[in-house]
């Protein structure tokens, strides 16, 4: 069972590792490089917590070894706010929407929220729905989360015109 | 939950990755596409192979393309390429309509549409689109080719033809001919999830009469159900809401429906008979391609 060499980048920064093939990106994340932003809920790709970003597309880090993304490049949730601690319009967004309560799925939502508006998803209510249909919340009852996500992507919308 | 310790293969060539199946025969060997149903079999430890064959870094098993009246689709091509594909678009409508209810964003991102149909799960859109479309199945290993009808490829539940030392290397499938029609339904939990029943219809037309048919269900048994029933209801003569009606009810008959966690067995009957009803008399009406 000998470890695997992986390069990848991670949040714009180059990681070399050498990994034990089982490990989860999850937990690569998590113990090896300390992002605890990276939530772990249900590790069977259900729950959409572990969402991160792998070449700019939305991914289960619970149901993708580290070995498989050696050569990727892998956006987590710490990767958003600058380092003053500014925030993105998706994040002030959902503060002021009241779009997380507990925070345990927060992470994985802002990043499947980030998908969307990058590939210019629309403020239509059902739209976002869709692109946040894999991810599970036990608080808010996602009307507010929708909230948020719509007043970024409204914006959007309205600056592009 | 943590997947339990094995080897992991990188191969860069298809050689190299059927080399390694059959070298590693006797051992638990298997192959890693997108992981989005194998990884959680993993880190339940319902799925414990010792050697994994990683087959992403292979070029060959990638990409769409059309070969005479047949689209090529390699098995490592992401289900969210083959959803955006115009290809797929223009030939293949039944494909693209039903990917409507396979997974969910993020899953489709990772998932691919060879490990999927390798996968077959039971109640899986795309093994059961497959059998309507009688799509062929190429199976490779060391030393030969052989092509699989996808209506003989599912054995069992997730159990398919494919050996130990082979692996699925290319999915033929007949573009739609000028004088079919398509329909895909499905009733599930959530959108995106399995299917409680789904049904996939192709209708062949000489005028008003139905030429031929390719109608299969999923969720409803073990495998893919080829629903020859409804099929002979249809053969041969013009599709009314009457005959829709008749294939439904023979159809139900043929099967024995069974209860899960979600759903009782008289109504997954219930729901079955009214998909196929509404999938032939939506599929008459939908456009021409």
């Amino acid at each position: 069972m000998s470890d695997t060499s992986i390069k990848l980048t991670v949040n714009g920064e180059v990681v070399s590792r050498a990994v034990e093939p089982r490990l989860l990106l999850s937990d690569f994340l998590r113990q090896d490089l300390g992002l605890t932003g990276t939530h772990v809920g249900c590790e069977h790709g259900v729950c959409g917590a572990c969402t991160v970003l792998i070449d700019g597309r939305s991914a289960r880090a619970c149901l993708t070894f580290a070995a498989q993304i050696d050569g990727s490049s892998v956006e987590t949730v710490e990767g958003l706010a600058k380092e003053s601690g500014a925030l993105t319009p998706l994040q002030e967004a959902f503060r002021d929407s009241h779009g997380l309560q507990c925070g345990f799925c927060t992470p994985g939502f802002l990043m499947v929220a980030n998908e969307y508006l990058r590939a210019g998803g629309s403020a239509d209510r059902q739209e976002i729905r869709e692109a946040i249909s894999g991810n599970i919340c036990r608080c808010t009852g996602y009307e507010t989360i929708v909230d948020a996500i719509a007043k970024v992507a409204g914006k959007a919308q309205d600056d592009r015109r | 939950m943590k997947p339990a310790a094995f080897d992991l293969l990188r191969p860069d060539s298809l050689e190299e990755a059927l080399q390694a199946l059959t070298a590693h025969q006797e051992a638990d060997i298997k192959a890693l596409a997108g992981g989005q149903s194998l990884i959680p079999m993993m880190n339940f430890r319902v799925a414990q192979p010792s050697v994994l064959v990683d087959l992403e870094r292979i070029p060959d098993l990638r990409g769409i393309e059309e070969d005479g009246d047949w689209i090529s689709i390699r098995p490592m091509t992401r289900h969210f390429e083959v959803k955006a594909s115009p290809v797929v678009a223009k030939h293949l409508p039944l494909v693209r309509e039903a990917y409507e209810h396979v997974a969910h964003f993020t899953i489709r991102n990772r998932g691919t549409l060879g490990g999927n149909l390798s996968h077959a799960d039971p109640a899986s859109e795309m093994p059961c689109v497959m059998n309507a479309l009688d799509a062929d199945f190429v199976l490779q290993n060391a030393s030969s080719v052989r092509t699989v009808p996808a209506r003989e490829f599912y054995l069992g539940p997730f159990t398919t033809a494919i050996e130990p030392d082979e692996l699925l290397v290319q999915i033929r499938i007949p573009k739609a001919q000028a004088d079919e029609r398509f329909a895909f339904e499905e009733v599930s939990l959530r959108k995106g999830d399995f299917a409680m029943s789904a049904v996939a219809v192709r209708l062949a037309f000489d005028g008003d009469v139905c030429r031929s048919a390719g109608i299969a269900l999923a969720g409803v048994a073990g495998t893919p159900v080829h629903a020859e029933a409804a099929e002979a209801e249809l053969v041969g003569q013009p599709v009314n809401p009457d005959a829709a009606a008749r294939a439904a009810s023979s159809m139900i008959e043929t099967i024995v429906f069974e209860g899960s966690a979600n759903i009782t067995a008289e109504y997954r009957r219930h729901v079955t008979r009214v998909l196929i009803e509404r999938a032939i008399i939506r599929a008459v009406a939908s456009p021409r391609i």
